[in-house]
């Protein structure tokens, strides 16, 4: 029998189910257990969390799923590899030392940490070396938000996370490694491809892709033939089952709920796709249109076909920076003529805030129950039971949004009938971190690897 | 006949800054061809007149017998600066689905679609 190497998705973001690791790792064996964290605003709400606690700045989520899967990682030989880290994977590392000790497991506990990533201490410098950084969107240069930055972090590719291994690493935290990677680099790792060798290197990241978001390929969300779709409570997370040759199946441990099927893998491959014939990580460059699939049993799914290039010069770089405040309030009216009702309540309140001389960048309405989803598209509305009304203000004016805030609650006294659903209270006003995607030269960035041993 | 997106397809969206991306994919492998051919960035871009600010590419992956449609300026900014509930484009993919085709008869009955008799 041909070698396989199991890697586990247990994780597709912050906030995602608390139980995945612990079923993944006790599910049924696994060789290494993967743990997504990252979106693209995560890192400023990160990078916020340190300025105010030094100590802080990396998932926190990540520490309780540690302890979940201690028992497979210290005594089964399960390994962890997860972007954890966030803006700091040293203080991340020190906090899975201390859970370790606690849990009596520290000596079979060797922490690889991938850093390198941030380039917030470097930006003034980079620019000055003609580094423009400017906005893969709108090309426009840094310079114009330079002083409202709050992170700036590369993203890796695989082969730090490769070093942590080889250097005997069972646990691994970076900070903004690509998504994929964190799956492409335990196959990298165990079959010894070559760093050119795109196909396979292609191959990884499609693995990464389809399991990143977790139970996203395995029927969570998935539209196609969605009531049919087994026991979703006791969703199973997907896995891949890699092979040498760079094909791989996806599968999920028996007796877990869901469904993994060529439908609900393909629904996860192009979700957030943009040009298929380049998917562009630091490691490869993957064409999407070479991907096949075929059905290989119950809840398996055969990939194959995969072709790869080599990569551009450049990383990715994710830049978050302060752009002003929002604020959203909700009011809900209630037949006969609810949608009149909202609307009316709506002029009323762009009134009112045009009165008061208010300036904001965008006022944004909408009402849920009737258009808010789907817009025209969901066409007429007949006599609904209720909608709810749901207006937003974004602007850079912190106070005219506070005041904003104050204007929805009167019209339970003073606007149109039948209103309720004020329970929630005034809205809050929420500062607004926007992200800005650049690009710059790799050979500017060097990964770091470091280890904690016990 | 009028054939609803819906009764051939289906679709995931998501988001990459103020852009939505849609895949819609063909419920049955022989239907995809139709959808090459019917589905057009033209025809997308008709059936979002007025919801969004930018244009709309298309690409095509014969391979999971899928469409991939760029929606530029769908999300009110994107990101953490779009005040919409949709602020990710996660159901631009059933708004999609919404769009009706018109398909010969005798295409509808040859490729067994659903509501199409025969």
């Amino acid at each position: 029998m041909t070698r396989v190497v199991r890697v586990a998705s247990g994780q597709g973001f912050w906030g995602d189910w608390l139980e995945a690791p612990r079923r993944q790792a006790d599910g049924g064996p696994i060789d290494y257990l993967m743990l997504d964290y990252l979106a693209e605003v995560t890192m400023s709400i990160l990078q916020k969390q340190k300025e105010r606690d030094p100590s802080l700045g990396y998932a926190r989520d990540f520490i309780g799923a540690m302890e979940s899967v201690f028992p497979a990682v210290a005594q089964r030989g399960v390994r962890v590899v997860a972007n954890a880290g966030g803006v700091n994977p040293a203080a991340c590392a020190t906090a899975v030392r201390q859970a370790a000790r606690t849990a009596g497991v520290s000596p079979n506990v060797r922490i690889g940490v991938v850093t390198g990533d941030d380039l917030l201490p470097r930006i003034d410098a980079l620019l000055d070396d003609g580094h423009a950084l400017a906005n893969m969107e709108t090309g426009e240069p840094l310079s114009t938000i330079r002083d409202r930055v709050l992170s700036a972090n590369a993203y890796l590719g695989a082969p730090p996370i490769v070093d942590a291994l080889r250097r005997g690493a069972n646990v691994v935290v970076t900070g903004r490694s690509t998504d994929t990677a964190l799956t492409m680099a335990p196959l990298l790792r165990e079959f010894g491809w070559r760093l050119d060798d795109w196909d396979k290197l292609a191959a990884g990241i499609v693995a990464g892709h389809i399991i990143e978001c977790g139970a996203q390929c395995s029927g969570g969300n998935c539209l196609y033939d969605w009531r049919t779709i087994p026991d979703l409570a006791n969703v199973g997370y997907p896995i891949v089952e890699g092979h040498e040759d760079g094909t791989f199946v996806i599968y999920k441990h028996p007796n877990t709920g869901g469904r993994i099927d060529v439908h609900s893998v393909t629904e996860q491959l192009v979700y957030e796709m943009g040009d298929p014939h380049s998917y562009i990580t630091p490691d490869v460059i993957a064409d999407f249109t070479t991907i096949r699939l075929e059905s290989a049993g119950p809840d398996r799914v055969r990939v194959f076909g995969i072709t790869g290039r080599a990569p551009t010069d450049k990383l990715k770089v994710s830049i978050a920076y302060r752009a002003g405040f929002k604020a959203l309030g909700t009011l809900v009216y209630a037949w006969p003529d609810a949608m009149d009702k909202a609307r009316l309540a709506d002029r009323v309140v762009r009134e009112r805030l045009d009165r008061l001389g208010l300036q904001f960048e965008t006022i944004h309405t909408e009402f849920l129950g009737a258009s808010a989803t789907h817009g025209a598209l969901a066409g007429a509305v007949g006599d609904v039971p209720e909608v709810q009304l749901r207006i937003g203000v974004r602007g850079p004016d912190r106070k005219a949004v506070e005041r904003f805030t104050r204007e929805i609650a009167p019209l339970v006294l003073n606007g149109p009938p039948s209103v309720t659903g004020f329970a929630g209270g005034r809205p809050k006003v929420e500062e607004v971190v926007a992200y800005w995607p650049a690009l710059i030269d790799k050979r500017v960035v060097t990964p770091v690897v470091t280890m904690d041993e016990p | 006949m009028k054939i609803r997106l819906l009764d051939i397809a289906h679709a995931r969206s998501g988001d990459k800054g103020d852009t939505a991306n849609v895949g819609v994919i063909a419920l049955e492998p022989q239907w995809y061809p139709l959808l090459e051919r019917e589905l057009t960035r033209e025809r997308v871009a008709r059936h979002f007149a007025g919801a969004i600010t930018g244009g709309v590419e298309r690409y095509e992956l014969p391979n999971l017998g899928a469409l991939n449609f760029l929606l530029h300026g769908a999300l009110g900014g994107g990101g953490t600066l779009s005040l919409k509930t949709d602020a990710q484009g996660k159901v631009f993919s059933t708004a999609l689905l919404r769009l009706e085709l018109d398909v010969p008869d005798a295409e509808a009955r040859h490729l067994r679609l659903p509501g199409a008799g025969g």
